[in-house]
């Protein structure tokens, strides 16, 4: 039932001499809203770079499929990335061009679409996201809540199989993130798409995840994985637990934080 | 996308009887994927069978026959059949809006249940934010008088900035020397390195370059008087006075003045400039102040060198080209450059100092909040500085023309 995605083997990622991260291995189905999550500076985001083909690995491979992102040449490394879609921290929009422009860039690179055809879907791509009527806006005239679903439009753009999110909540208020997290579901399942999420806010990790991997910075390599939910009631790693209970042990807060996330 | 098994041939029949009938419209290429559209009406109901694979590379069947359809007779209801319907991803999607979109202006209903759940749920997202009313951009058009106001305003605008930027600098001046604001004298150092010294190899090129231009175009000249020996006074006084200073003022408005813009311009996109502001540090002094200060130290310096290098450069072609021997050439120099003519050369530099650092910083300051704009903040800068640079010289060389030095 459960098909592989992606699949991380032996992935070791290091910074000159500096390891980040070794020896991580785990699968993302397809259908999936995967958590990467870990403290800061654990190596989340670089382990997001080199899923999307932005760091190479220093051992080890990420598979699409059976094919190795990095054992691949780079004609069909770029194949795969195509059916990729990726949301920055920041939105990461290009600041000279309005929105539709953003969005109509990967558009005008990847297909022969009429301008008209173009626009069209740009439009529908804003408006998905709750964007509709700002096509001529700058970045700069935007919020950084609205930055962020302009940078998710632009990831949609060519209905990717694959969305990841860099830290999709940072930076906004708990109800533009909740919005944003109801976005991520409703559009995991009209798109069907598989969604890889970095994050380490505990309440999107329940409301959205469901499957993770933790990566802990002490042992330097994913010590844990599965259902977030299940994670906080069956961890045997107390780093695991410590990281879902807010760094809080006690029995009384792992029930608060159960209730408030959704079944 | 969604892969969906296109189970049912062509299109949709039901075990109603038809009252129209239907109308097909396919698009005929082979090699990319096809789709097609057709309506079926009966009574008030138009039945709209979607098949094939409605991709982006996809080419697509023309909507307009069914939109007449929904327009000319009677219907009140639509439904939307997608038994047949192969791949899709946003291209169906969207002509799906458009049709919805089309059908709501008329008053007719588009019945959604028949749709798959995903499309469904795409067209839920789309309408549940409407769009607003106000964001929409109108780009009129502006005739050449408003234009003109516009640009005149935008002028009036700039001189003003420049002239409140400079107020805020002389404010912030003395606010440094009466102990009230600071700036680090590391950054001092740094600022000075990477003025001066980084700069000695482009203005040791330029100006070897220039004495050697000055003393050819000079020689053709005097040669014909057999007065070369003069050259080395046109190269000399040529380069203390004026093209020593200037040359080195345009290599450091474009080397160092830009760089200011660009460095204080990234430090304004990532609000760097607003957190000195709230930890009570002016940025004008902590800022501006140690760059203009730097570029005040550094330019005669700089001025000097050049005008060695240039005469070093007018000096190798008036020896190997014009029968001059070098303790000729020397000697003529020395007699002819006084010491007031260095010291007009470094007076202009110093100026030249303060407007590179000026332009460089005010531009830095005004920049927007975006990459492009630090583009434009560097740009201008470098505009800025050279026009200032060439007028302050002029005004400078008409001074010391009509006081005679």
């Amino acid at each position: 039932m459960a098909e592989a995605c992606i699949t991380v083997k032996n992935l070791t990622m290091t910074y000159g001499d500096f390891v980040i991260q070794r020896d991580l291995n785990f699968t993302i189905n397809r259908g999936d809203v995967f958590i990467i999550m870990g403290g800061n500076g654990c190596g989340k985001t670089t382990l997001l770079r080199h899923m999307i083909g932005l760091k190479s690995p220093a051992k080890g491979d990420v598979c699409y499929g059976e094919q190795g992102l990095w054992q691949a040449d780079p004609k069909v490394r770029q194949q795969i990335l195509a059916r990729t879609g990726v949301l920055f921290q920041s939105g990461a929009l290009l600041s000279s061009m309005t929105l539709a422009e953003n969005v109509a860039l990967p558009i005008t690179e990847a297909t022969r679409l009429p301008p008209k055809k173009v626009r069209e879907i740009v439009s529908y791509k804003l408006a998905l996201v709750g964007l509709a009527g700002f096509e001529d806006y700058y970045p700069s005239e935007l919020s950084g809540g609205m930055q962020k679903r302009a940078g998710l439009a632009r990831a949609m753009a060519l209905d990717p199989e694959i969305l990841f999110f860099d830290e999709p909540s940072a930076g906004l208020d708990p109800i533009t993130a909740k919005l944003l997290d109801d976005l991520i579901l409703s559009l995991s399942s009209a798109l069907s798409a598989t969604i890889v999420v970095v994050t380490h806010d505990l309440d999107s990790i329940f409301a959205i995840g469901s499957n993770s991997v933790f990566l802990d910075a002490e042992t330097r390599t994913n010590i844990d994985g599965g259902s977030p939910q299940k994670l906080l009631h069956e961890s045997k790693h107390p780093n695991v637990i410590r990281f879902l209970n807010r760094g809080d042990q006690t029995e009384q807060n792992s029930n608060h934080r159960h209730m408030r996330s959704p079944a | 996308m969604r892969r969906r098994s296109a189970h049912t041939c062509g299109y949709v029949l039901s075990v109603q009887t038809w009252m129209k009938t239907s109308k097909v419209l396919t698009s005929a290429a082979n090699s990319e994927p096809t789709c097609a559209i057709s309506a079926i009406r009966q009574s008030k109901l138009l039945e709209i069978a979607l098949s094939g694979d409605w991709v982006l590379d996809a080419r697509l069947p023309p909507l307009e026959p069914v939109l007449t359809q929904i327009e000319t007779k009677t219907v009140e209801k639509i439904i939307v059949s997608t038994k047949a319907l192969g791949r899709w991803d946003s291209m169906l999607v969207t002509e799906l809006i458009k049709l919805i979109d089309y059908a709501s202006q008329k008053g007719v209903a588009v019945d959604k249940s028949t749709l798959p759940a995903s499309i469904q749920g795409l067209l839920t997202l789309v309408s549940a934010v409407p769009e607003r009313v106000d964001a929409h951009r109108d780009q009129t058009r502006t005739s050449w008088s408003q234009a003109l106001t516009v640009s005149t305003g935008k002028a009036v605008q700039h001189g003003k900035e420049m002239l409140i930027f400079v107020g805020e600098m002389i404010i912030s001046t003395f606010a440094t020397l009466r102990g009230q604001a600071h700036f680090r004298r590391q950054d001092l150092w740094l600022y000075i390195q990477e003025c001066g010294p980084s700069a000695l190899p482009i203005v040791t090129l330029i100006s070897l370059l220039v004495g050697l231009i000055l003393a050819f175009v000079g020689a053709v000249q005097l040669s014909l008087f057999g007065a070369q020996i003069y050259i080395a006074n046109l190269v000399s006084l040529g380069m203390t006075r004026e093209m020593g200073g200037l040359m080195t003022a345009i290599i450091m408005s474009g080397r160092t003045g830009a760089a200011y813009a660009a460095q204080i311009g990234t430090m304004h996109v990532n609000s760097e400039i607003d957190a000195l502001k709230t930890m009570n540090l002016d940025p004008m002094a902590f800022l501006v102040l140690p760059r203009m200060l730097a570029l005040i130290i550094i330019m005669p310096l700089l001025c000097l060198y050049a005008d060695l290098m240039g005469i070093i450069g007018g000096g190798f072609v008036t020896v190997n080209f014009f029968d001059v021997s070098l303790t000729e050439y020397l000697d003529r120099t020395a007699s002819a450059v006084k010491m007031k003519d260095f010291i007009i050369g470094f007076v202009k530099c110093s100026v030249f100092g303060i407007l590179i650092a000026l332009s460089g910083c005010m531009r830095g300051m005004q920049c927007g909040r975006s990459a492009s704009a630090v583009g434009d903040a560097g740009t201008s800068a470098v505009v800025t500085a050279i026009v200032f640079i060439v007028v302050a010289d002029s005004v400078m060389t008409v001074i010391c023309n009509r006081l005679g030095i």
